[in-house]
Protein backbone atom coordinates (compact mmCIF):
# COMPACT_ATOMS: atom_id res chain seq x y z
CA UNK A 1 0.00 0.00 0.00
CA UNK A 2 3.11 2.55 0.63
CA UNK A 3 4.63 1.80 -2.42
CA UNK A 4 1.24 1.97 -3.94
CA UNK A 5 0.77 5.23 -2.92
CA UNK A 6 4.48 6.78 -3.67
CA UNK A 7 4.10 5.44 -7.04
CA UNK A 8 0.56 7.51 -7.20
CA UNK A 9 2.22 10.36 -5.72
CA UNK A 10 4.98 10.39 -8.14
CA UNK A 11 2.80 9.58 -11.20
CA UNK A 12 0.11 12.47 -10.35
CA UNK A 13 0.10 16.02 -12.38
CA UNK A 14 -1.60 17.97 -9.53
CA UNK A 15 0.23 18.46 -6.33
CA UNK A 16 -3.01 18.32 -4.75
CA UNK A 17 -3.34 14.81 -5.28
CA UNK A 18 0.04 14.09 -4.87
CA UNK A 19 -0.25 15.29 -1.44
CA UNK A 20 -3.46 13.16 -0.60
CA UNK A 21 -1.02 10.31 -1.81
CA UNK A 22 1.84 11.20 0.39
CA UNK A 23 -0.50 11.75 3.14
CA UNK A 24 -1.45 7.54 2.87
CA UNK A 25 2.21 6.60 2.58
CA UNK A 26 2.65 7.97 5.94
CA UNK A 27 -0.16 6.92 6.98
CA UNK A 28 0.61 2.88 5.98
CA UNK A 29 4.23 3.59 7.15
CA UNK A 30 2.44 4.60 10.82
CA UNK A 31 0.63 1.17 10.44
CA UNK A 32 3.75 -0.29 9.86
CA UNK A 33 5.62 1.04 12.96
CA UNK A 34 3.13 -0.13 14.50
CA UNK A 35 3.97 -3.70 13.96
CA UNK A 36 7.54 -2.57 14.39
CA UNK A 37 6.66 -2.37 18.33
CA UNK A 38 7.61 1.69 18.07
CA UNK A 39 3.76 3.09 19.01
CA UNK A 40 5.14 6.31 19.97
CA UNK A 41 7.17 6.78 17.14
CA UNK A 42 3.67 6.07 14.87
CA UNK A 43 1.89 8.45 17.08
CA UNK A 44 4.40 10.85 16.25
CA UNK A 45 4.42 10.55 12.36
CA UNK A 46 0.38 10.57 12.65
CA UNK A 47 0.77 13.43 14.46
CA UNK A 48 3.42 15.50 12.90
CA UNK A 49 4.26 14.45 9.53
CA UNK A 50 0.16 13.79 8.59
CA UNK A 51 -1.31 16.51 10.47
CA UNK A 52 1.24 19.34 10.66
CA UNK A 53 3.56 19.64 7.48
CA UNK A 54 0.84 17.90 5.27
CA UNK A 55 -1.76 21.11 6.57
CA UNK A 56 1.13 22.98 5.75
CA UNK A 57 1.55 21.49 2.21
CA UNK A 58 -1.56 21.34 1.21
CA UNK A 59 -2.59 25.14 2.40
CA UNK A 60 0.23 26.45 0.12
CA UNK A 61 -0.78 24.36 -2.50
CA UNK A 62 -4.36 26.22 -2.29
CA UNK A 63 -2.75 29.13 -1.50
CA UNK A 64 -0.55 29.21 -4.93
CA UNK A 65 -3.02 27.66 -6.70
CA UNK A 66 -2.34 28.25 -10.59
CA UNK A 67 -3.53 26.66 -13.73
CA UNK A 68 -0.33 24.90 -14.38
CA UNK A 69 -1.05 21.64 -13.37
CA UNK A 70 -1.69 20.54 -16.92
CA UNK A 71 1.53 21.97 -17.99
CA UNK A 72 3.63 19.05 -19.84
CA UNK A 73 7.39 19.60 -19.37
CA UNK A 74 8.52 21.69 -22.31
CA UNK A 75 12.24 20.74 -22.23
CA UNK A 76 14.25 17.69 -20.43
CA UNK A 77 11.63 15.60 -21.21
CA UNK A 78 14.28 13.21 -22.91
CA UNK A 79 16.23 13.09 -19.50
CA UNK A 80 13.25 11.29 -17.75
CA UNK A 81 14.40 7.94 -18.84
CA UNK A 82 18.13 8.79 -17.76
CA UNK A 83 16.51 9.57 -14.43
CA UNK A 84 14.54 6.37 -14.06
CA UNK A 85 17.84 4.88 -14.93
CA UNK A 86 20.18 6.38 -12.40
CA UNK A 87 17.11 5.34 -10.06
CA UNK A 88 17.59 1.76 -10.91
CA UNK A 89 21.20 1.99 -10.40
CA UNK A 90 20.68 3.56 -6.94
CA UNK A 91 17.88 0.76 -6.17
CA UNK A 92 20.26 -2.16 -7.20
CA UNK A 93 23.28 -0.94 -4.96
CA UNK A 94 20.55 -0.02 -1.88
CA UNK A 95 19.44 -4.00 -3.13
CA UNK A 96 23.06 -5.20 -2.97
CA UNK A 97 23.59 -3.68 0.19
CA UNK A 98 20.80 -5.49 1.64
CA UNK A 99 21.33 -8.52 0.68
CA UNK A 100 25.17 -8.31 1.14
CA UNK A 101 24.61 -7.65 4.96
CA UNK A 102 22.01 -10.34 5.23
CA UNK A 103 24.47 -12.81 3.76
CA UNK A 104 27.37 -11.56 6.21
CA UNK A 105 25.58 -11.44 9.49
CA UNK A 106 22.91 -13.23 11.20
CA UNK A 107 19.94 -10.59 11.67
CA UNK A 108 17.96 -11.68 15.10
CA UNK A 109 14.75 -12.32 15.52
CA UNK A 110 12.48 -9.82 16.19
CA UNK A 111 10.74 -10.11 19.84
CA UNK A 112 8.84 -7.92 21.68
CA UNK A 113 10.13 -5.37 24.06
CA UNK A 114 9.97 -2.06 25.57
CA UNK A 115 12.32 -0.26 23.39
CA UNK A 116 9.56 1.73 21.63
CA UNK A 117 7.92 2.57 24.75
CA UNK A 118 7.29 6.55 25.12
CA UNK A 119 9.27 6.05 28.79
CA UNK A 120 12.41 4.40 27.34
CA UNK A 121 12.27 7.24 24.70
CA UNK A 122 12.46 10.12 26.56
CA UNK A 123 14.56 8.32 29.32
CA UNK A 124 17.31 8.16 26.23
CA UNK A 125 16.25 11.54 25.00
CA UNK A 126 17.02 13.45 28.58
CA UNK A 127 20.05 11.05 29.49
CA UNK A 128 22.37 10.03 27.07
CA UNK A 129 20.68 12.22 23.53
CA UNK A 130 20.22 15.65 25.67
CA UNK A 131 22.88 17.46 23.50
CA UNK A 132 21.05 16.30 20.30
CA UNK A 133 18.02 17.61 21.91
CA UNK A 134 18.81 20.69 22.54
CA UNK A 135 20.33 21.41 19.81
CA UNK A 136 17.23 20.66 18.15
CA UNK A 137 15.45 22.97 20.12
CA UNK A 138 17.97 25.95 19.16
CA UNK A 139 17.41 24.79 15.80
CA UNK A 140 13.46 24.89 15.89
CA UNK A 141 13.95 28.43 17.27
CA UNK A 142 16.27 29.09 13.91
CA UNK A 143 13.59 27.89 11.84
CA UNK A 144 10.35 29.98 13.56
CA UNK A 145 12.67 33.02 13.15
CA UNK A 146 13.35 32.22 9.60
CA UNK A 147 10.09 31.61 8.89
CA UNK A 148 8.56 34.64 10.50
CA UNK A 149 11.43 36.84 8.83
CA UNK A 150 10.26 35.02 4.92
CA UNK A 151 6.33 34.99 5.74
CA UNK A 152 6.50 38.78 7.41
CA UNK A 153 6.56 40.47 3.63
CA UNK A 154 8.51 41.62 0.83
CA UNK A 155 9.21 38.07 0.94
CA UNK A 156 12.79 37.73 0.08
CA UNK A 157 14.01 41.05 -0.57
CA UNK A 158 12.87 43.46 1.61
CA UNK A 159 11.67 47.21 0.57
CA UNK A 160 14.52 48.19 3.27
CA UNK A 161 16.65 46.56 1.24
CA UNK A 162 16.07 48.07 -1.37
CA UNK A 163 15.80 51.90 -0.37
CA UNK A 164 18.96 51.03 1.14
CA UNK A 165 20.38 50.04 -2.04
CA UNK A 166 19.53 53.19 -3.72
CA UNK A 167 20.21 55.60 -0.90
CA UNK A 168 23.94 54.12 -1.04
CA UNK A 169 24.52 54.77 -4.60
CA UNK A 170 23.30 58.22 -4.32
CA UNK A 171 26.83 60.12 -3.69
CA UNK A 172 26.59 62.62 -0.98
CA UNK B 1 7.01 -21.00 5.18
CA UNK B 2 7.91 -18.36 7.46
CA UNK B 3 5.95 -15.72 7.47
CA UNK B 4 7.40 -13.52 10.58
CA UNK B 5 8.52 -10.52 9.44
CA UNK B 6 12.14 -10.05 8.20
CA UNK B 7 14.57 -7.23 8.58
CA UNK B 8 14.88 -6.84 4.60
CA UNK B 9 11.17 -6.76 3.69
CA UNK B 10 11.49 -3.60 6.18
CA UNK B 11 14.66 -2.17 4.18
CA UNK B 12 13.81 -3.44 0.77
CA UNK B 13 10.24 -1.29 1.33
CA UNK B 14 12.48 1.37 1.98
CA UNK B 15 14.87 1.22 -0.66
CA UNK B 16 11.86 1.19 -2.88
CA UNK B 17 9.90 4.60 -0.91
CA UNK B 18 13.53 6.43 -1.48
CA UNK B 19 14.08 5.43 -5.04
CA UNK B 20 10.27 6.88 -5.53
CA UNK B 21 11.66 9.56 -4.10
CA UNK B 22 14.46 10.43 -5.89
CA UNK B 23 12.72 9.77 -9.26
CA UNK B 24 9.78 12.06 -8.11
CA UNK B 25 13.07 14.65 -7.17
CA UNK B 26 15.01 14.25 -11.20
CA UNK B 27 11.37 14.40 -13.27
CA UNK B 28 9.19 17.00 -11.11
CA UNK B 29 8.59 20.29 -12.19
CA UNK B 30 6.50 21.64 -9.27
CA UNK B 31 8.79 22.93 -6.37
CA UNK B 32 6.05 21.75 -4.04
CA UNK B 33 6.09 17.93 -5.84
CA UNK B 34 9.77 18.03 -5.45
CA UNK B 35 9.11 19.03 -1.53
CA UNK B 36 6.93 16.36 -1.23
CA UNK B 37 9.40 14.10 -3.13
CA UNK B 38 12.06 14.95 0.02
CA UNK B 39 9.70 14.46 2.53
CA UNK B 40 9.15 10.93 0.77
CA UNK B 41 13.20 9.93 1.27
CA UNK B 42 13.00 11.48 4.35
CA UNK B 43 10.50 8.67 5.58
CA UNK B 44 12.12 6.35 3.82
CA UNK B 45 15.11 6.82 6.52
CA UNK B 46 13.31 7.25 9.22
CA UNK B 47 11.76 3.21 8.18
CA UNK B 48 15.05 1.86 8.47
CA UNK B 49 16.16 3.97 11.92
CA UNK B 50 12.79 2.54 13.23
CA UNK B 51 13.52 -1.39 11.67
CA UNK B 52 16.93 -1.80 12.64
CA UNK B 53 15.50 -0.04 16.29
CA UNK B 54 13.07 -2.83 16.69
CA UNK B 55 15.08 -5.54 15.43
CA UNK B 56 18.36 -5.04 17.47
CA UNK B 57 16.56 -3.71 20.36
CA UNK B 58 18.28 -0.38 21.17
CA UNK B 59 16.53 2.99 21.12
CA UNK B 60 18.90 5.44 19.70
CA UNK B 61 17.31 4.61 16.15
CA UNK B 62 13.73 6.05 17.68
CA UNK B 63 15.58 8.60 19.07
CA UNK B 64 16.96 9.32 15.74
CA UNK B 65 13.47 9.61 13.96
CA UNK B 66 12.22 11.81 16.62
CA UNK B 67 14.81 14.20 15.81
CA UNK B 68 14.77 13.80 12.11
CA UNK B 69 10.76 14.93 12.38
CA UNK B 70 11.84 17.60 14.05
CA UNK B 71 13.92 18.21 11.47
CA UNK B 72 11.76 17.17 8.84
CA UNK B 73 9.21 19.92 10.15
CA UNK B 74 11.53 23.02 10.55
CA UNK B 75 12.37 22.44 7.14
CA UNK B 76 8.88 21.93 5.71
CA UNK B 77 7.97 25.72 7.82
CA UNK B 78 11.12 27.30 5.68
CA UNK B 79 10.77 25.92 2.85
CA UNK B 80 7.47 26.90 2.52
CA UNK B 81 8.26 30.34 3.51
CA UNK B 82 10.45 30.26 0.62
CA UNK B 83 8.45 28.99 -1.90
CA UNK B 84 5.56 31.32 -0.95
CA UNK B 85 8.81 34.30 -1.28
CA UNK B 86 9.56 32.92 -4.69
CA UNK B 87 6.35 32.63 -6.01
CA UNK B 88 5.14 36.37 -4.90
CA UNK B 89 7.96 37.27 -6.20
CA UNK B 90 8.22 35.52 -9.87
CA UNK B 91 4.52 34.11 -10.55
CA UNK B 92 5.59 30.46 -10.66
CA UNK B 93 6.24 27.51 -9.47
CA UNK B 94 8.20 26.09 -12.10
CA UNK B 95 12.12 25.37 -10.91
CA UNK B 96 13.04 26.17 -14.59
CA UNK B 97 11.62 29.98 -13.98
CA UNK B 98 13.97 29.97 -10.91
CA UNK B 99 17.24 28.98 -11.90
CA UNK B 100 18.96 32.50 -11.86
CA UNK B 101 18.30 34.10 -8.50
CA UNK B 102 18.49 37.29 -9.65
CA UNK B 103 15.16 38.99 -10.67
Amino acid sequence: MAIGCAISMVAQRNPLYSAISLIGVFISLACLYVTLSAPFIAAVQVIVYAGAIMVLVVFVIMLLNIDQAECQPRRLRSLVPIAVGLAAVLFAEAAFMIFFVQASAATPAHTVSDVGLTSSIGTGLFTSYLLPFEITSILLLMAIVGAMSLARRGGLIPPQAQGGETGTSNPE
Amino acid sequence: MNMAPQLSWYLALSAVLFTIGVVGVLIKRNVISMFMCIELMLNAVNLTFVAFSSFFHDVSGQLFVFIVMTVAAAEAAVGLGIIIAIFRNRESLDVDDSSVMKL
